[in-house]
């Protein structure tokens, strides 16, 4: 480790290393329920060249790295390999390098902040739809390991829908030029959709060309209450049947309800089953004509009340309320289980069901809420870690939920990656064969298995 | 080192406080050092991993942790902005305590802290010596925040713009006070705060005025020293007990309806600290300190919600002078105060202009400043970019130790901005309409 370090300081300044124990401490978790694991040293490169030496040393080193930018990742991708390990960090990576209004894309370097590129790009009008949960604080090339998700990707996708190319560094420390500024792109493999996803194990991500639509011109929020989830689900499913794509369409259970009602006094109706949230955008008559219909359809199915936003400070109160929702549950237990079992989205009734089997059969707390519109719930389990009988329930209630949502056509993540947390369940998913051929594949570009071992197909 | 089990075992009292962090990261997006190094130890999610580290015998000596875990502002921006509800600061300096408890104060703090600070009398002489020398190691510089600069190069001093202390300190001119309630059928207890005292008495007379006008009683009593935070956030909790204890007994009378403070971080300790933080043995102590924090109250507040201001028709002024308003942390994070100092504003006859991120802290963190002296000037110029790009050429705010760092900033950048408390700027109305002289 010695070696590296020395190689490390050389190509980046003492000033750029950190091998004290107690900084190695905290470069040893992410934001996932996921034991701890300390690095030997962690590196903060200022540019591309600096992070390309480091890679080199890696590389010759056969050192194995971990790549991190915020470490919000929620499915451990960003936990390292272990003491012999190095952690990169990108946050001084952090330079929005151009913003191109007339082709409409952006190049970012890897460590900007989500939220500070969408602030950036709406002042021109231009809009950057992805917006997970964390992008106050998420980076961009975090995002695009890990094929970040969001409130909106019902109609406008998730990262991945965003990505035109990638600069990255390969396992031998090359750099690789992939995709285009262009809107279409046909030439050679698709090394940008090889990347998206990738989670750090088949390159380090330098920079991001990302497109961008304009900001849409109008919008309307609206609450719509339902007496049981069921009914809720059941209007989820009518409305995107009915040809309707709204730009967000969320749904909040009674346990979720209430506990963010007792937390942020929102004037929520705590006896509704469940809540839908509904935003449709576009121009004003689409806007007016879909939230009409959607009224229309939830009234149909026997929604209680429905509250339209009548101004932007209404409309600023719902989505407070929605992005209150995890803030809410985390303080009612010590520990929570965020999980993004996610579901084809006729099947959310189903789904929805089976959450509640599996939460009175393994006697278990469990608020669900999220992004009903595209099938990605957030069954959110409350416990306490170190209740260790009860930790054990939670832990065969999330394979339980996996395995629910794959028997129903589903997939083990919808938005927060495979990581460490589902990496062995991945072959229920995907198949025998797949994993097989994902380990060539890995093992083609990686040889010596540097780029962030142990995630997605486990050890190879 | 011997005895880091029993520093772990310590720690082990704030287990069910460190546990509820959730290592969500939001706590990155507002932490103003973080912005500046990008060392997950230097925020908030950080350091409780490492205070957890402690409690599980990880380290085998506690300086590493104690050095990070004092690299921090205490502003309170990630309490704040917690989804989980994590008491950040509570932790940190109880935890800060249980380190200094552990490892012993170093000398220059148990000087300053235990034979300065505790004795009020004492920091009163001590500080009016400097008063009457300071002359002759600054000299004024004659601008709008009125700074001096050191005559000679110090280490300590940097190239820092310095306020100067009052020629006479606050309670050299006023050394106690006794009024009667007027009009308002108020009375209040005034927590003059060791700042004010020493270096803004001009803030304190104004305070008089205004609430001589307003038909409240006042009443100040003598012999008041430090509220305890610079004490407590070095980890000395004896000498902040004792000072709680010293002004527990000195402001615990039936004499007043509130106890008011016109610095926002003496607000914060009376109201949050004392009562929480105090681990005193005496039962009755404790149920003073409850009754005396709950009715403390800023200024700004006290004088919009309790008083009612000078119907002037409050709101937004378009042709008064444009001022912008700095949020103190330990105002707006801290108690929730934000409106009030602006509706003082505007009824003063001001035009609001808002800042760029008029919440984020200004990089005085207290100590912090004298310790982080680099980064505190990187994180205040931000502050200063924001304040200069308003165009106002007054701006204000409700803490005297974000009055100090802003000026200092102000003043390097060559800036012809005066800095202001909301008060001062409602006196100057008051004294301009000729209702107070």
């Amino acid at each position: 480790m010695k070696k590296v370090i020395d190689q490390l300081v050389k190509a980046v300044g003492r000033e750029n290393v950190f091998t004290e124990k107690e900084d190695m401490l905290t470069y040893s978790y992410d934001a996932a329920v996921l034991d701890s694991v300390v690095p030997g040293v962690a590196v903060m490169p200022e540019n591309s060249e600096q992070l390309g030496q480091i890679v080199k040393v890696c590389a010759e080193n056969k050192t194995p790295m971990t790549v991190r930018g915020s470490g919000t990742n929620l499915s451990g991708g960003t936990i390292p390999s272990g003491a012999s390990g190095v952690v990169v960090l990108t946050g001084k990576l952090n330079k929005i390098l151009e913003i191109n209004e007339a082709d409409m894309y952006a190049v970012v370097q890897s460590g900007v902040v989500t939220a500070t590129l969408a602030a950036a790009v709406e002042k021109k009008g231009l809009f950057y739809p992805p917006d997970p949960g964390s992008q106050a604080v998420s980076t961009l090339g975090g995002n695009v390991a890990e094929n970040a998700g969001g409130l909106r990707g019902l109609k406008y996708g998730v990262t991945k829908d965003y990505v035109m190319g990638v600069s990255f560094f390969d396992a031998m420390g090359e750099y690789v030029k992939s995709g285009s500024r262009t809107v279409k792109c046909a030439t050679g493999y698709n090394l940008t959709g090889l990347m998206v996803g990738s989670e750090g194990t088949l390159g380090v991500i330098d920079e991001i060309i990302l497109k961008l639509i304009p900001l849409p011109k109008a919008r309307k929020s609206m609450v719509t209450v339902f007496k049981t989830i069921e009914q809720a689900s059941e209007a989820v499913a009518a409305i995107i049947a009915a040809r309707i794509v709204p730009a967000t369409l969320e749904i909040l259970d009674n346990f979720t309800i209430r506990a963010v009602e007792a937390y942020s006094h929102a004037g929520l109706p705590i006896d509704a089953g469940a809540l839908l949230l509904i935003e449709v955008d576009g121009h004003p008559g689409q806007v007016e004509d879909e939230g009409a219909a959607v009224e229309e359809l939830c009234k149909k199915l026997g929604a209680e009340s429905i509250k339209v936003a009548a101004d932007d400070a209404e409309r600023d109160k719902i989505w407070a309320a929605r992005r209150s929702a995890l803030s809410a549950l985390a303080r009612l237990k010590p520990t929570l289980v965020l999980e993004d079992a996610t579901v084809p989205r006729s099947k959310i009734p189903a789904m929805v069901s089976a959450i509640q089997e599996i939460a009175a059969k393994y006697k278990i707390e469990i608020g669900t809420f999220g992004h009903a519109g595209d099938g990605n719930l957030h069954p959110t389990i409350l416990t306490d870690k170190r209740n260790k009988e009860e930790w054990h329930r939670v832990e065969s209630a999330i394979e339980e939920l996996f395995d629910r949502a794959l028997s129903m056509g589903g997939t083990l993540s919808g938005e927060h990656g495979t990581g460490l947390a589902k990496a062995p369940f991945l072959e229920k998913e995907i198949g025998h064969s797949s994993i097989l051929f994902s380990r060539r594949l890995r093992k083609a570009m990686d040889p010596d298995s540097i780029l962030n071992p142990g995630k997605i197909t486990g050890v190879i | 080192m011997a005895g880091m089990n029993e520093l772990a075992n310590r720690l082990k009292e704030l287990e069910d406080q460190l546990v509820i962090c959730n290592r969500c990261g939001m706590c990155q997006s507002v932490c103003p050092l973080y912005e500046q190094t990008r060392k997950e130890s230097d925020v908030a999610r950080g350091k409780l991993a490492l205070l957890d580290g402690l409690s599980k015998n990880l380290f085998t000596d506690p300086d590493g942790v104690d050095k990070r875990l004092n690299n921090c502002l205490l502003c309170g921006s990630c309490a704040a902005n917690c989804p989980s509800g994590v008491s950040v600061l509570e932790i940190f300096i109880k935890a800060r305590a249980i380190i200094a408890e552990f490892k012993g104060l170093s000398p220059a703090k148990r000087l300053i802290f235990k034979k300065m600070l505790a004795n009020p009398a004492t920091f009163d002489r001590l500080t009016e010596w400097a008063g009457k020398f300071q002359g002759l190691f600054t000299k004024s510089e004659k601008n709008a925040q009125g700074t001096s600069c050191a005559r000679l190069v110090s280490p300590l001093l940097h190239d820092r713009h310095l306020l100067p202390m009052a020629n006479k300190p606050f309670h050299k001119t006023r050394a106690s006070v006794d009024t009667r309630t007027g009009r308002s059928g108020l009375r209040v207890a005034f927590f003059t705060g060791c700042i004010i005292d020493k270096m803004f008495p001009r803030i304190a007379n104004d305070l008089l005025d205004v609430l001589e006008y307003h038909g409240v009683g006042t009443w100040i009593p003598g012999g008041q020293g430090c509220c305890g935070i610079p004490a407590l956030a070095s980890g000395d909790r004896a000498t902040f007990e004792k000072l709680v204890e010293y002004h527990v007994d000195l402001f615990d009378s039936q004499k007043y309806d509130y106890l008011v403070t016109a610095c926002a971080t003496c607000t914060s300790t009376i109201k949050k600290l004392w009562p929480s933080i105090y681990g005193g043995k005496a039962s009755g102590t404790r149920e003073k300190i409850r009754q005396l924090s709950e009715r403390t109250l800023d200024i700004n507040q006290f004088l919009v919600n309790k008083v009612g201001l000078h119907d002037m028709g409050t709101g937004v002024d378009a042709d008064g002078e444009a001022v912008t308003y700095h949020d103190p942390c330990h105002l707006k994070k801290s108690l929730g105060v934000f409106k009030e100092p602006r509706q003082l504003i505007q009824a003063s006859g001001k035009n609001l202009v808002e800042m760029e991120g008029s919440d984020k802290c200004c990089g005085m963190g207290g100590s912090f400043n004298l310790y982080h002296y680099d980064v505190s000037s990187k994180i205040g110029t931000i502050k200063q970019k924001n304040i200069a790009d308003t165009g106002c050429k007054t701006v204000s705010t409700g803490c005297p130790a974000c009055m100090v760092q802003i000026s200092d900033m102000l003043a390097k950048g060559g800036l012809n901005i005066r800095v202001r408390h909301p008060l001062e700027l409602y006196a100057e109305f008051l004294r301009n309409q000729k209702l107070i002289t």
